[in-house]
């Protein structure tokens, strides 16, 4: 298990230097789009379309570097290398994982807006 | 010029990302730092936008669905065509031959999630001076290809106007075989030829110094007063002078012209030769001997009127002699290593060829294996002229140029030339002239010259100087008449030659009656005018004259000698 922190809470205080007032679509933007991105490795996953959901997990993993999710990312790394490297069996415990994650990032995003 | 060339105009900067937050981040980056973005959420958007608006930097995410960034890029650089347009790939990959297949699709360079605000600043920065400076390149190689193109259509409208007045005259004569660039009135090459009234040809082959424009306008005097003065009958001597004077004035110092006079008589079968500043000439003798026709004078346009002088070195020639002439582009044509074909190839060239082939073929092949490349790529201008039955050559003097004013009909003229004049000027070229302002006569220049020719040159050399045409049947005796007529010539006092020309219309044409006396006691022109006698100089004049002359009479011992010729309007017309 990764010793990575949930949220780098430096990376999301420059976002909120950068962002100013949208700082706040930023988050929900993130939030909305992650779930679309878990939603999409699921449905990947069902066809056993291994390229599309190396792919999706590729794009998120950018997103949550981004945010400030590094473990996330992380989660999301291992997930883009078992879809390139056509290892779907362990995806979806992979998938439950970056699941189980977002939600701990959901919710601390959510805590640091208010 | 737009104003993104000003650090104050805020750049157009098009993203494209699938990731919506991300998108969110860098959009919000950019326009922090004062940039116009648009954005695009896969690789065809970003085309559709930058084919609509472009834009100065694109940034592309290198995995999007739909179409992704390396296709994008390809299509965005082909679309930018030769404006520089940095294309920076946003990625999180980390392998490195992904990140080198971004670059292999047109990329100029990367950057990370997560996004550095410091970086991203630096790299668009950087970026857009590489741009400008692309751009300001550009803009120049454009302005310089303009100004080119521009000096190329100057150079070929200068060169048709060159080519109506430095027009190359008889050069395409039968015995006449020449190479000159295309341009080479731009290498200060020039190279004329013109029939000479009296029959045989004035040759010119010339070099300036220096090159382009500047050579070309000292070649249009060069042009008219060659061209002018040779087809009024004067001689090579007369013709250098003039140019020499001319150039002198209208060059700048430093300026001037290598150049050879040809004078060619086909009759007499010698060529009067006058190198000033070109390479040796060659005349190469039917028997294959080589004989060098060095350079005794300096360039046209040096030496002042009084110091010029403008001697023709006479050389006697048989048909089948050639004579070469050329400018140093010749000697100089360089080969791979960088040496000159030079005098000693040349020789050789000419020397060892085959029977058969022509000097001109051999030496144009001798450069053509020694540069390995065609001449006709470098300045070489190179003339041979061969030595030719004057019969071979009936026709070229028929097209000296004419003007089409109509001229007096009825007139008289009495011109008298008098003792040192008599040594110093030829009288010829003034008396055709005036003959020629009768339209009727110009297509007879050649008979008219010749009759005044035959006319002045018998006054002068018998009557007046006493001279004994008999020397000149050997080649010994040829010489010695020449040196006696230049030594008695500067000697003559009380003497003239005087010619009464008169014109009318008859009902058929006209009639010109040429009345020419001179101050001698006179000579038996009886012994001259004897059947089997025409290979004699005065004799053969004789002949001529009563061949051309519908009557010849001789007065007070030949010293008075009348010539009424009479023309048709029918011959005219028929010409």
């Amino acid at each position: 298990m990764s010793d990575k922190p949930h949220l780098d809470q430096e990376a999301l205080a420059e976002l909120q230097d950068v962002m100013e007032d949208e700082f706040d679509v930023l988050i929900t933007t993130y939030i909305k789009d992650s779930s679309d991105r878990i939603a999409h490795l699921r449905s990947a996953l069902e066809q056993e379309d291994a390229d599309g959901f190396s792919k999706s997990a590729h794009s998120f993993k950018g997103s949550c570097i981004n945010i400030g999710a590094p473990r996330l990312g992380e989660l999301c790394a291992e997930a883009e290398k078992a879809g390139r490297d056509n290892r779907l069996g362990d995806a979806a415990a992979m998938v439950d994982a970056i699941e189980n994650e977002f939600r701990q990032v959901e919710d601390n995003l959510r805590r640091f807006l208010e | 010029m737009d104003d993104s060339l000003s650090d104050n105009r805020p750049l157009r900067i098009l993203i494209a990302d699938d990731s919506d937050s991300d998108r969110l981040i860098l959009k919000t980056l950019l326009r922090r730092l004062g940039h116009e973005v648009e954005d695009a959420r896969n690789g065809e958007e970003a085309v559709d936008i930058f084919r609509q608006s472009g834009a100065d930097i694109v940034l592309l995410d290198a995995l999007m669905p739909v179409m992704d960034g390396m296709e994008a890029a390809h299509h965005i650089k082909a679309l930018a065509g030769e404006r520089l347009v940095p294309l920076i790939f946003l990625t999180s990959l980390s392998d490195a031959d992904a990140l080198v297949r971004c670059l292999e699709a047109g990329g100029d360079d990367f950057l990370t999630k997560p996004y550095n605000r410091i970086i991203i600043e630096a790299k668009i920065n950087a970026f857009n001076r590489m741009r400008l400076m692309h751009r300001t390149l550009s803009e120049h190689r454009d302005l310089i290809r303009d100004r080119n193109r521009q000096l190329t259509e100057e150079q070929e409208i200068a060169k048709r106007v060159f080519e109506n007045i430095a027009h190359t005259g008889c050069l395409d004569a039968p015995n006449i075989r020449f190479h000159a660039s295309p341009m080479s009135i731009f290498n200060g090459d020039v190279l004329f030829a013109c029939p000479r009234p009296a029959g045989g040809m004035q040759i010119l082959v010339g070099d300036f110094t220096g090159h382009g424009l500047p050579a070309a306008v000292g070649a249009m005097p060069v042009a008219e007063i060659f061209y002018g003065m040779t087809s009024k009958g004067f001689s090579g001597s007369d013709v250098l002078r003039e140019i020499n004077q001319k150039l002198g004035r209208i060059l700048p110092t430093g300026m001037f012209c290598c150049a050879a006079m040809i004078q060619a008589d086909f009759h007499l079968n010698q060529l009067q030769i006058w190198n000033g500043g070109l390479p040796d000439g060659v005349l190469i003798r039917r028997n294959g001997a080589l004989e060098t026709v060095a350079s005794r004078h300096l360039p046209l346009g040096v030496l002042g009127a009084a110091r010029f002088d403008a001697g023709m070195e006479v050389f006697r020639t048989e048909p089948g002699d050639t004579l070469l002439m050329m400018t140093d582009g010749v000697l100089e044509a360089e080969n791979h290593q960088g040496s000159m074909y030079g005098e000693d190839r040349l020789r050789r060239s000419l020397e060892d060829r085959d029977a058969g082939s022509s000097p001109f073929d051999a030496v144009m092949a001798g450069i053509r294996a020694f540069t390995g490349k065609q001449p006709e790529q470098d300045d070489v201008t190179l003339l041979a002229l061969e030595m030719v039955k004057e019969a071979d050559l009936v026709g070229v003097s028929e097209r000296l140029p004419q003007s089409a004013l109509e001229g007096p009909a009825e007139w008289h003229c009495v011109y008298e030339i008098q003792d040192r004049s008599l040594g110093q000027f030829s009288p010829l070229p003034l008396l055709l002239h005036i003959c020629m302002e009768v339209p009727g006569l110009r297509r007879k220049s050649g008979e008219i010259y010749t009759l005044l020719s035959e006319l002045y040159t018998n006054a002068l050399e018998h009557g007046v100087l006493g001279l004994s045409s008999d020397w000149k049947a050997t080649p010994d005796g040829f010489g010695r008449y020449y040196a006696e007529r230049e030594r008695r010539l500067q000697t003559v006092t009380d003497h003239f030659i005087r010619f009464t020309l008169s014109h009318t219309m008859t009902g058929q044409g006209g009639q010109l009656t040429i009345v020419c006396e001179d101050s001698g006691s006179g000579f038996d022109y009886q012994e001259h005018t004897e059947e089997g006698n025409e290979n004699g100089y005065s004799g053969r004049g004789l002949m001529l004259l009563r061949k051309l002359g519908h009557s010849l009479n001789f007065r007070e011992y030949g010293s008075r000698v009348e010539i009424v010729y009479d023309w048709h309007f029918s011959e005219v017309a028929a010409r």
